[in-house]
């Protein structure tokens, strides 16, 4: 009996939708599926808010914290200034978590483990902070590879290390959340083979069974840490990336 | 050598990253739990920087798994 853990990111076109050049654009799953993350966080948020009453209830303290806490995590890294992106980040925060979420769903399909997908996400803040950091300090922006009190003598070494480590940005912030969500997700296949594939040995197998079959419960735990945890990084890392366009002395 | 054998080897010593990585999220946790013990008023303030610190960890053992899964799977 053979495993075939990648099967389950691979991308099925649905329906054909138009063509570039000869290229076909296709309805896939992946495309399924981030339509309905969109529609849950939109009727989440405008669903929960529309009563508007004092004293929230379940669903309304759930919109009201989740705007709390991503109002915070940008307030404490960006400053005050920070919080004209709010809109931005939230909108990531709940799009990447809720993909991450709806990815543990047995036999759903999870957006994240898409490196398209994170790239495409992390190029967006890229662009917006280099952008931004330029329209709103000019030249000043470069003096963000300039950091003070450095020795003259090394600060040419250190000027190289930080355009590389600036341009090296959108690499980590995406392949991170991809590769978390994609080793995660190989990792619970590979466990829950060994469920089958011990449960094929008899009696004696069933008990053996129950061993992976624990371990695939907690991993599923800590699977769902580690999707609320990615999805906190990647908006953080974006606030701290917003910071340095909005401040970019050190 | 048998490419296939290669690719096996190679899967297999990418993953020896891991133990870095292993090493650098224990570290974290291990000096997160000993300052929060000497001062636990001041511990709940620092929880963001250190799961901040905890993910760009663990993203460079996750780094080197991808290589490896890459080998396995991907090439």
């Amino acid at each position: 009996m053979t495993i075939d853990p990648i099967h389950q990111f691979q991308i099925q076109n649905f329906v054909p939708l138009f063509s570039i050049g000869r290229h076909q654009i296709y309805f896939t799953n992946s495309a399924l599926f981030m339509l309905i993350i969109v529609l849950l966080v939109s009727a989440l948020l405008i669903g929960a808010t529309a009563p508007r009453a004092m004293v929230p209830g379940r669903l309304q303290s759930v919109a009201e914290m989740s705007y709390e806490f991503v109002a915070n995590m940008l307030r404490s890294s960006a400053g005050t200034e920070g919080m004209r992106f709010f809109p931005f980040v939230f909108s990531l925060f709940m799009f990447v978590l809720v993909a991450n979420m709806i990815g543990l769903i047995p036999y759903s399909f999870t957006v994240t483990s898409q490196l398209i997908i994170t790239a495409s996400l992390a190029l967006l803040v890229f662009v917006i902070v280099v952008g931004y950091g330029f329209w709103r300090n000019g030249l000043h922006f470069l003096n963000l590879f300039v950091p003070k009190g450095v020795p003259i003598y090394i600060l040419p070494a250190i000027v190289v290390i930080e355009i590389l480590s600036f341009l090296s940005r959108p690499i980590s912030h995406s392949v991170r959340l991809f590769a978390n969500m994609l080793a995660g997700h190989i990792t619970l296949q590979v466990f829950a083979g060994f469920i089958i594939m011990l449960a094929g040995f008899g009696i004696l197998g069933w008990f053996g069974a129950a061993l992976p079959l624990i371990l695939v419960i907690m991993l599923t735990a800590l699977e769902f840490l580690v999707a609320f945890l990615q999805a906190y990084v990647f908006a953080i890392l974006t606030c701290i990336y917003l910071n340095d366009a909005i401040h970019p002395g050190h | 050598m048998d490419p296939t054998a290669a690719k096996y080897i190679g899967a297999g010593i990418a993953c020896i990253g891991m133990g870095g990585a292993g090493a650098g999220v224990g570290i974290i946790f291990g000096s997160y739990l000993a300052a929060a013990l000497r001062n636990p008023s001041a511990a709940q303030g620092q929880f963001g920087n250190l799961i901040f610190g905890f993910a760009v960890t663990e993203a460079l053992g996750i780094f080197s798994l991808l290589i490896a899964l890459l080998l396995l799977f991907g090439l």
